[in-house]
């Protein structure tokens, strides 16, 4: 390890000097993990919602399935979607591998077993809960969905925040199918691992150090907005 | 109706959707090894490059052995490395269509200051790496398939020596983090010359073996078969295969210098 002092100044002196490489880093870093956590969300909530409300054969196994897939490995992810978009690929002649987009979908692989999983844990309970109360009102599951997943929203935003934690710190995924490509799919995590591997740990470190403050920046910016809201509605 | 909290993180997300492609389409997708990017040699000539022609090569730079596959699968548009069997074996499999002289450096032997194996008095490689298995003293071998890992193995049959046993270590990683690892357990690797030039984690690591022509480290780019991969962008392709064995492009590799120490030289006929 390099002294620890270098790594702080070398993680400060990023962060004052504004260096236009570092910013175009982070803004990509963040647009790639931003954008996954969306369109995981998009997908996650209601898939997760929808398997704990209905039930149908294969349900255990559907479910099974999707907690063992939070465990997936980020290389694995990242291999998967990599055979997928290669030229050689079914989906190749869209000729999105090295581009940002395919670190987006990777990492949406990622997000979404998370995402869902642990919403339909949530949505399970209230479910439960409110099950009797439902149905005296004559309403479906259907119906039920929106306000199941309005009323959990503020255990839903810490599951969405879990996703986005694992979408930021993730380096597998997106070397394979970003390239770390200087300028155009470098991000925050290939950036670090590329740093170390020239030896420069003090500037790795640093660069790490860049990296958890900007996840506790957007974790900090979440938990600021749900306390109003929370504070609104007592 | 109380105003959603959920919304303003929503839209902080949607700004993550903000159009993350680039504009310019003049680019070429170069597979290439970690000892030219990491050496710093693209960051060096790949800005003369562009102004000249206005093609913006992206490196995607991963072991010679991952190079070859990404090529074959068709995901990159040229290809530039270091393992002249391979490279000739790519030709005749009808995936390259030319293969070019680019410039060489050399390999060289590192290992911890004391040298307990006494690499730095050998008088050839196959000398050293026979110390190196007497002594039965720690060695770091890339083992991941790259030319580095290639060429190693190649003079350790040349040397007669089937390198195996708790001392000979294949860490299946780059050059950098070989080195690194290497350092850190006081163990012998082998380098080329650019990236260890460049390293800057040496602790007790010294170049202590060098100048055996078996050594020689030839770099080579290959023109890539338009016919196999129809897709692929084969005129910007050629201009940059030109360019390299230019005068221009061989003068910018011969300008790269890391602490006034030249690292690639240029040979192209």
């Amino acid at each position: 390890m390099p002294e620890n002092d270098n790594a702080f100044q070398a993680a400060l002196s990023l962060i004052l000097s504004l260096d236009p490489v570092l910013l175009g880093i982070v803004t990509l870093s963040l647009q790639v993990s931003l954008s996954a956590v969306l369109v995981g969300a998009l997908i996650g909530l209601p898939l997760g919602a929808a398997l704990a409300l209905w039930h149908f054969p294969g349900r255990g196994l559907a479910v099974t399935l999707l907690n063992a897939f939070m465990g997936l490995p980020p290389v694995v992810a990242g291999l998967m979607i990599y055979l997928l978009l290669s030229r050689a690929g079914p989906l190749g002649s869209l000729g999105l591998l090295f581009t940002p987009t395919a670190m987006i979908i990777a990492q949406t692989l990622l997000v979404l077993p998370i995402i869902a999983a642990l919403t339909r844990d949530h949505i399970g309970a209230l479910w439960e809960e409110y099950r009797e109360q439902l149905h005296s009102l004559r309403i479906g599951r259907v119906r039920a969905m929106p306000g199941l997943l309005w009323d959990a929203r503020f255990a839903l935003m810490t599951v969405i925040l879990a996703g986005f934690g694992r979408a930021s710190a993730e380096v597998g995924a997106v070397l394979i199918v970003g390239g770390n490509i200087d300028g155009v799919t470098r991000v925050m995590t290939t950036a670090i691992a590329l740093e170390t591997s020239k030896g420069n740990l003090a500037l790795a470190l640093g660069l790490g150090l860049v990296l958890l403050g900007l996840v506790a920046l957007v974790n900090g910016t979440a938990y600021v907005i749900g306390e109003r809201a929370r504070r609104r509605l007592g | 109706m109380k105003r959603s909290p959920t919304l303003p993180v929503i839209g902080l997300i949607g700004l993550g959707l903000v159009a993350t492609a680039k504009a310019s389409d003049d680019h070429i997708v170069l597979a290439s090894t970690t000892s030219t990017e990491n050496s710093g040699l693209f960051g060096a000539i790949l800005p003369t490059f562009t102004e000249a022609t206005g093609i913006q090569v992206r490196v995607v730079a991963v072991g010679t052995g991952q190079a070859f596959e990404i090529a074959r699968r068709g995901d990159a548009d040229s290809l530039l490395v270091h393992d002249r069997a391979g490279e000739d074996q790519f030709v005749a499999e009808g995936y390259a269509t030319e293969r070019a002289d680019v410039m060489y450096n050399d390999f060289v032997i590192v290992g911890p200051g004391d040298d307990p194996a006494a690499v730095g008095e050998a008088e050839a490689i196959d000398d050293a790496l026979q110390r190196i298995a007497t002594a039965e003293a720690p060695f770091a071998s890339r083992g991941d398939d790259s030319g580095t890992h290639r060429a190693e193995l190649r003079l350790w049959q040349a040397a007669d020596i089937t390198p195996q046993g708790a001392w000979y270590r294949e860490l299946g990683s780059g050059m950098g983090p070989t080195l690194n690892t290497a350092a850190a357990m006081d163990a012998y690797a082998m380098s080329d010359r650019a990236t260890w030039a460049a390293f800057d984690n040496r602790q007790n690591l010294e170049l202590l073996f060098e100048g055996d022509d078996a050594l020689f480290n030839p770099y080579g780019s290959l023109l890539l078969s338009a016919e196999r991969h129809p897709h692929i962008k084969h005129d910007l392709a050629d201009q940059w295969h030109r360019w390299l064995l230019s005068d221009e492009g061989q003068q910018a590799i011969a300008d790269f210098e890391i602490n006034g120490e030249q690292l690639f030289f240029p040979n192209a006929e």
